[in-house]
């Protein structure tokens, strides 16, 4: 098909709407892109020059100190490590346990299927609320460890829903031949089903990779000792709190050098949290349209 | 599913069923049933503590009835209805301008005739979704501190984290320019499923763009977009705390606090149990309320096709 005429056969009017609708996504590109290289350029200037002009590439004006200092700090290291370690565990158990329970509930023979889908969808709308689950994690003893912020949200009824639609798509013949019975599920599960839904699996362990690696919350009401804190308590402290930890800038004499500092600090904070994922996700992108389709059907 | 003749063979197959297919049952679905029990359902029933004065030592059973007061005192205190319109402003401004934005990106993408340019811009509209919610909050406040770069530009000093009447907008902007391109890959998936040749043919009839969005377009993503509706108009009262909480100032309170920061604060900081678990409750239910009606008026608009 020729490609060259498609946007040439639209009426003028259409031509119109088209070019306005293009120059607002555009627009919409602009203002994705240009903060995100701002941060980049920003992390590499000189403090004083940064407050009072912003960004230069007059290139004596750069430094490279801010990083020299974010990854002197201990604490940042703390963080990463606690953040790596959470996520593995956490998005291995999740989509373990969230594609073994679709299972059976994609089968139309299960019994009880009705009965165990009422039990989870609830959850999803109605809940004991953020008290009780504390106390609950409180009175597990399960403050200050890491499966307070791992176990809670390991089953995702959503994630379910969405995998049990992926097996419903899968072809009945697969199971067929596999010559099923019910002694060796397991088998036919890890050796013949499991290898087919690569593309959910990838999405699902995306999804909850970069859940557990961007939230915080959990992380702050459960975790209070510093060396359990994961990256984005750490980040909130320099980010939010205005509170970097003081050695990354104490050596700095007057209170106007120290926020300077602190400022820029925040800059390269940001780049060096950021850079895992951002460099981890074109290398899923292809899994993604698969991966929602899925998602996309009514479970 | 076979009806049944006889109650007795029916429990006769089930029990066969179950004992043939035991794996299914403990392997696959236990673990999940487990996680839910425990995290989710036994919290539910500590919510009676909402109707108590609790009292850890004395546990949910020991401790004192007070009924419906805690309620009483969240909804007489003139702070209730601040919060309350706080948080709906808050989701509901947020729901009219971000549902939108992903299905006019979606159909804008579909438009892009070069593969190759759309991948990149896919590759742009996606990547801030990456971002987490304290790196977005902490641009949020670089960009608009007063000597960043947003003043720099303006030659002004205005501190707009200070500022209640800036705060909503903020919070919606920032999620739109987070959210938007990620969400919009849902309406993209469901577009791609749009029949070509109903498109060459509505095209060569000489439909205008709208006249081909409503005959091909809309279709393949109807019901896409009514799910994602009702999921979100029914989540209006959960709207996120970890968003809110970055984003708040002593000084933006007015307009930032919502239920469920307030929640936070009063129980786990405060330390008062009872009265922040009457709160959640109250926002709970107000949400499945909710949840319900949209559920309805969208199957009522939708010749009977809810969720």
């Amino acid at each position: 098909m020729k490609k060259k005429s498609r946007f040439a056969r639209y009426s003028l009017q259409d031509k119109a709407l088209l070019t306005v609708g293009f120059l607002l996504l555009g627009l919409f590109v602009i203002a994705i892109v240009i903060p995100m290289i701002y941060v980049v350029v920003a992390s590499f200037i000189d403090p004083v020059t940064l407050q009072n002009k912003g960004i230069t590439f007059d290139f004596d004006k750069w430094t490279l100190t801010a990083y020299q200092r974010v990854l002197s700090n201990k604490q940042i290291w703390i963080g990463f490590k606690n953040a790596v370690i959470y996520s593995v565990v956490f998005t291995f158990l999740s989509v373990l346990v969230t594609m073994l329970a679709a299972y059976p509930m994609s089968r139309a023979d299960f019994r009880g299927r009705g009965f165990f889908n009422v039990i989870f969808v609830i959850t999803m709308f109605f809940g004991g609320g953020l008290i009780q689950t504390y106390l609950l994690i409180s009175s597990l003893n399960l403050l200050d460890s890491m499966w307070a912020v791992i176990l809670p949200g390991a089953f995702s009824v959503w994630n379910m829903i969405i995998a049990r639609t992926y097996y419903q798509g899968i072809p009945g013949e697969l199971r067929e031949a596999a010559d099923v019975d019910g002694a060796n599920e397991l088998i036919y599960f890890f050796k013949i089903l499991l290898p087919v839904c690569t593309p959910i699996i990838a999405t699902l362990a995306l999804w909850q990779f970069v859940g557990m690696w961007n939230s915080y919350f959990d992380a702050m009401i459960y975790l209070n000792d510093a060396s359990k804190q994961p990256l984005q308590l750490v980040l909130r402290a320099i980010l939010i709190q205005n509170q970097p930890e003081s050695g990354m800038i104490s050596d700095m004499q007057s209170t106007a050098e120290r926020a300077q500092l602190a400022e820029l600090l925040k800059y390269a904070t940001i780049i060096i949290s950021s850079l895992p994922l951002l460099v981890m996700y074109p290398f899923f992108q292809k899994y993604f349209d698969s991966g929602i389709m899925a998602g996309s059907v009514k479970g | 599913m076979v009806t049944p003749k006889k109650k007795n063979t029916n429990l006769h197959n089930g029990l066969v069923y179950v004992t043939q297919h035991w794996q299914l049952y403990v392997f696959f679905l236990l673990p999940a049933l487990a996680l839910t029990i425990i995290f989710k359902y036994i919290p539910m029933g500590g919510i009676l503590i909402a109707f108590e004065r609790y009292n850890p030592i004395r546990g949910i059973l020991g401790s004192e009835w007070v009924g419906f007061k805690h309620f009483q005192r969240f909804l007489s205190s003139p702070d209730f209805l601040r919060y309350l319109a706080n948080t709906l402003k808050l989701s509901v401004f947020g729901l009219l301008w971000g549902f939108p934005v992903p299905i006019i990106l979606a159909f804008l993408l579909n438009r892009i005739e070069s593969v190759g340019v759309k991948k990149k811009i896919q590759l742009a509209l996606y990547l801030p979704n990456f971002i987490s919610v304290i790196v977005l909050c902490g641009l949020v406040r670089i960009f608009l501190s007063v000597t960043g770069p947003v003043n720099l530009l303006l030659g002004s000093q205005i501190n707009f984290m200070t500022m209640p009447e800036a705060w909503r907008s903020i919070y919606i902007a920032s999620g739109i320019w987070q959210g938007a391109g990620w969400g919009s890959i849902i309406y993209t998936a469901a577009l791609s499923n749009a029949s070509t040749e109903l498109k060459e043919a509505a095209v060569i009839d000489g439909a205008n763009i709208f006249q081909q969005i409503k005959a091909v377009e809309w279709p393949a993503i109807k019901s896409t977009v009514i799910i994602q509706f009702i999921m979100q108009a029914g989540n209006i009262m959960s709207i996120g705390f970890e968003k809110a909480y970055a984003l708040q100032t002593d000084l933006n309170l007015a307009s930032s606090e919502i239920i469920s920061t307030y929640v936070y604060k009063r129980g786990l900081i405060d330390g008062d149990y009872s009265f922040s678990t009457a709160v959640g409750l109250f926002n709970t239910v107000i949400n499945v309320i909710l949840l319900v009606a949209v559920n309805k008026i969208v199957a009522k608009m939708n010749d009977g096709q809810g969720l």
